[in-house]
């Protein structure tokens, strides 16, 4: 079962706590990889805020590739941010580990942030295809105040290796995932977390409702909804196409993913709509086990459980900041100094949602609402 | 020395060309006659006969031949009275002394066309090899990665819909300080659905049936919903319902079938004022696994006072179902103007759909299906389905395997994004071989919403005889030996109703456990595994490609 590390503060700080809090669930990861993906970030890209950045992995020839892809498809290169490797034995170095912020094109400037968001996309999408077989190019997130890091090794020998511990680079939401590898094969593609337009998720535990999520999705006909080398990747997309896609408040991803029954759902006020819905989206119930910890555009963060809770989750931390993690172990890593009689271990109702900068902690209970 | 016309016997048929040849044991024999009396085909007469016996007495051998009368228990030797291998012999006889046993080397089919007219029989494919469905294993267990689950413990919700599900972003749904409402504004039809029992009883219909069989399964039914929580329907098959029931609140767990020769309608069409509860739905059949193309018939001699009241039709007269629906003449008036018709019956509040034998063509009636916003499910009927009465090549050589049928029909649906909005039930030799859980789960898993079963609720409720090997499967003569398919009083009489009803809640409730064991294992218990077919394997490349779904061997 992986591990989950989630910070999320008013104030900027460096992924290291992440992967350090990581360190504290050691157990529960095998060395299999690393995933990080940062959000409001601070240092040098706190002044561009609005560009997007292009993270990802490529080789030599890769960045050749890369450079004459973007600068065909308009985009300009305003800046290069790459991770300060340091050589750590045991992880084997890719030629390049970057995130790159560029301009949109000029026919984009002034188009709607829904427009940029579709473009960014499928330039993410293509580079991937381009890169694929391969392995010439890995690209795992494209949009704006966003990186992504992701690399097979232990998780604080990785942080070592980026040189994480010497950049100033900071991030207000940091979600880091150490991973136990149950998939058969050890993949960059499979490492969580997951990313789509802005919507965020990592998990651990095992979908066993996968190939019918996955069908249901792929059929929407929306081509963000592809990959799937990790099962755990639908858990973002379903989220995505609840919220951006369906335009339901955020409450009701928990309400897709693990529906009430008739009866439970007869105490909510929007039971009828509750009823159409748990119809209508009966593909994407999950089975578990689960924790999915996830953040959203606005930067609110949340914990949710699958309806069994066969997977431990804890929530805690102090005004302004917040840490969402696996094991109550991480969160003592994460906010020591935090009144632990306040942690919340959300159960099979609840969804924990933590307000953008931290500022509030709300446990939504499904069945009231 | 014989004379000649006794020795030419080229005209007769020998008994080795029997299907089932009557084993007699003279030294149990009683001579009582039960079992010649309850033969339901005559193949089986008491007989006189003068035997020599060599016989000696006294401490020296004197061997002398004697000649005796005896009285014996003889096989009729032509093919109209052939033993169909039934037991009823058996069943009734007080000593053990007489069973049939099948002969493998029988002629049977050469020979049962006299009068130039084919073989019609009822029951099923006569195909006694493993199917497809029993060939599919589950594979994917969870054990280390994910915790399997405990049927015992955990809470499971083994339940489907019947009825069209709205695709969600079509959803008359609107946003209310942060909750979802239904738009009053919006003219958006939410079609009916159903939430029911993945495990549908199919169409047999009353009249087929006998009285005390149809309402076994009819007060199962109404048991396993008002007192077990289970919601399992009843499909009626042609022929209406009894007028007390369509008046009933019972009726909410019946889907009344509408078929070819509209038997039964004019009876419930007048009943809709009187109805306190809608239908669980309609089915209109245009075709049935066993008999594609064929249409339906009620015998003459099964149309009794009560038959004929419920169907409005004068007694004892054969009631012949065409083939097809002889006022349609194409898809857009079979399909869309019936199911239309139909709705609008009920106020739209009752779910419509179609019923087809199994065939090449169903993924074209899907997509007819798919494309009407009224359709509300979609039965498809593979080869392995009974039938009361058909012609035996119908029976045998018509019609398609229901699991590759279903399989191209679910990914169609996938392939457009409406795998979840047109239910698909799949029927055709479910629990051919007594699998009713494994067969509908593994269905379930790969696309069906549910399944509709007939054959093997006979078996397992009043002890059906017939089999594979074409044991009785004489449905459609009216002689029932169970009384199971008979009007006759005499026969009917043998089948408790009360009995039918508790195996029905025994057969379900313990499909309802064994589904939980599969998938418990699986890590599936809060919706049914419609589509899961990652859990699936077959041990046959061939058939693992066409179905997509692993090799395991």
């Amino acid at each position: 079962m992986c591990r989950l590390a989630a910070i999320t503060s008013r104030e900027y700080f460096s992924p290291m706590e992440s992967i350090l809090a990581l360190e504290t669930m050691k157990e529960g990861h095998d060395g299999s990889g690393l995933g990080l993906t940062m959000k409001n970030l601070g240092g040098e890209f706190e002044e561009m805020k609005h560009f997007p950045i292009l993270s990802g992995i490529c080789s030599t020839t890769g960045a050749k590739t890369l450079d004459e892809f973007m600068d065909k498809a308009g985009f300009r290169l305003k800046e290069i941010w790459a991770p300060k490797i340091k050589k750590v034995r045991g992880i084997t170095p890719r030629d390049h580990y970057f995130a790159r912020v560029y301009d949109y094109p000029t026919s984009y400037k002034h188009k709607s942030m829904k427009e940029k968001e579709e473009l960014l996309m499928n330039v993410r999408l293509t580079l991937r295809k381009i890169g694929e077989t391969d392995e010439s190019i890995f690209a795992f997130s494209f949009y704006p105040d966003v990186i992504t890091l992701k690399e097979v090794g232990d998780p604080l020998q990785l942080g070592e290796f980026f040189g994480l511990d010497r950049d100033s680079i900071k991030a207000k939401i940091v979600f880091a995932q150490g991973r136990q590898n149950t998939n058969y094969a050890i993949y960059l593609y499979a490492c969580h977390p997951f990313f789509i337009q802005g919507y965020c998720s990592m998990v651990n535990g095992e979908n066993t409702a996968f190939v019918p999520i996955r069908e249901f999705l792929m059929s929407r006909k929306f081509p963000g909804y592809a990959g799937y080398n990790s099962d755990s990747e639908v858990f973002a997309h379903i989220l995505h196409y609840t919220v951006r896609q369906l335009g339901f408040p955020l409450t009701y991803y928990k309400d897709v993913i693990t529906p009430l029954k008739e009866s439970e759902a007869g105490q909510r006020g929007d039971r009828e709509a509750l009823s159409l819905i748990k119809k209508s989206l009966r593909p994407l119930c999950i089975d578990g086990p689960n924790v999915i910890i996830g953040f959203v555009p606005d930067g609110s963060c949340f914990m949710v459980h699958d309806a069994k809770k066969l997977r431990p989750g804890v929530v805690g931390g102090v005004r302004g900041k917040y840490a969402l993690m696996s094991e109550e172990c991480g969160l003592d890593s994460a906010i020591p100094k935090r009144d632990k009689s306040k942690d919340l271990f959300p159960m099979k109702y609840d969804m924990v949602i933590i307000g953008p900068d931290a500022e509030e902690v709300k446990v939504w209970n499904q069945l009231h609402s | 020395m014989e004379s000649a016309s006794q020795l030419d016997h080229n005209h007769q048929i020998s008994l080795k060309e029997l299907p089932y040849l009557v084993r007699w044991r003279e030294d149990r024999c009683k001579r009582c006659g039960q079992c010649t009396a309850v033969c339901p085909v005559k193949a089986i007469v008491p007989a006189v006969k003068v035997q020599r016996v060599v016989h000696s007495e006294g401490a020296v051998p004197s061997p002398s031949a004697v000649r005796r009368i005896v009285h014996v228990i003889e096989q009729v030797v032509n093919m109209e009275n052939c033993c169909t291998g039934c037991g009823t012999c058996t069943l009734v006889c007080p000593n053990d002394a007489i069973e049939p046993e099948y002969n493998a080397f029988n002629k049977f089919l050469h020979f049962k066309n006299k009068g130039g007219e084919g073989y019609k029989r009822g029951g099923r494919r006569n195909d006694p090899s493993i199917s497809t469905l029993d060939r599919l294993k589950f594979t994917r267990i969870s054990m280390l990665t994910d915790p399997a689950l405990d049927a015992g413990r955990h809470e499971f919700r083994v339940r489907s819909l019947l009825g069209r599900i709205l695709p969600p972003d079509e959803l008359p749904l609107i946003q209310e300080n942060g909750k979802l409402a239904i738009d009053a504004e919006s003219d958006r039809f939410i079609p009916p659905v159903r939430e029911i029992f993945p495990i549908m009883i199919g169409s047999m219909s009353i009249g087929a049936l006998s009285p005390p069989m149809w309402e076994g399964l009819a007060m199962g039914v109404a048991y396993l919903n008002e007192v077990e929580g289970l919601p399992v329907v009843m499909c009626s098959g042609e022929g209406g319902v009894p007028p007390s029931l369509l008046k009933s609140k019972y009726l909410k767990y019946f889907i009344l079938q509408i078929a070819s020769g509209y038997f039964g309608w004019d009876e419930i069409v007048h009943a809709i004022p009187h109805m306190v509860e809608d239908p669980a739905g309609i089915e209109i059949k245009y075709g049935q696994g066993a008999k594609p193309g064929d249409g339906g018939l009620l015998m003459a001699q099964k149309v009794l006072k009560l038959i004929a009241g419920i169907r409005g039709v004068p007694q004892f007269v054969d009631l012949a179902s065409p083939p097809t629906h002889q006022t349609k003449y194409s898809i857009e008036e079979a399909v869309a103007k019936m199911i239309q018709s139909m709705s609008m019956a009920w106020g739209f509040r009752v779910p419509v759909y179609p019923k087809i034998s199994g065939t090449k063509t169903a993924r074209a009636v899907l997509n007819n299906l798919a494309r009407n916003p009224y359709a509300a499910a979609f039965s498809i009927d593979g080869e392995d389905g009974g039938t009361g009465a058909a012609y035996n090549v119908s029976i045998d050589k018509m019609g398609h395997p229901i699991v590759s049928n279903l399989r191209e029909c679910y990914l169609d649906l996938v392939r457009q994004g409406k795998q979840n909005e047109l239910p698909l039930i799949a029927a055709g030799g479910v629990g051919k071989k007594g699998n009713l859980a494994a067969n509908a789960a593994a269905l379930i898993m790969l696309g069906a919403s549910a399944v509709s079963v007939g054959k093997y609720f006979m078996q397992a409720t009043a002890n059906c005889l017939g089999d594979e090997f074409n044991r009785c499967n004489i449905c459609n003569t009216g002689k029932c030996p169970r009384g199971i398919t008979t009007q006759d009083p005499k026969l009917y009489r043998r089948l408790d109703s009360d009995k039918v009803a508790e195996r029905l809640v025994e057969v379900f409730k313990s499909a309802d456990v064994e589904l939980k064991k599969i998938f418990a294992p699986m890590g599936r218990s809060t919706e049914l595994p419609i589509g899961m077919s990652d859990g699936l394997s077959i041990d046959d490349k061939a058939m693992a490609d066409r179905l997509e779904i692993s090799y395991a061997c």
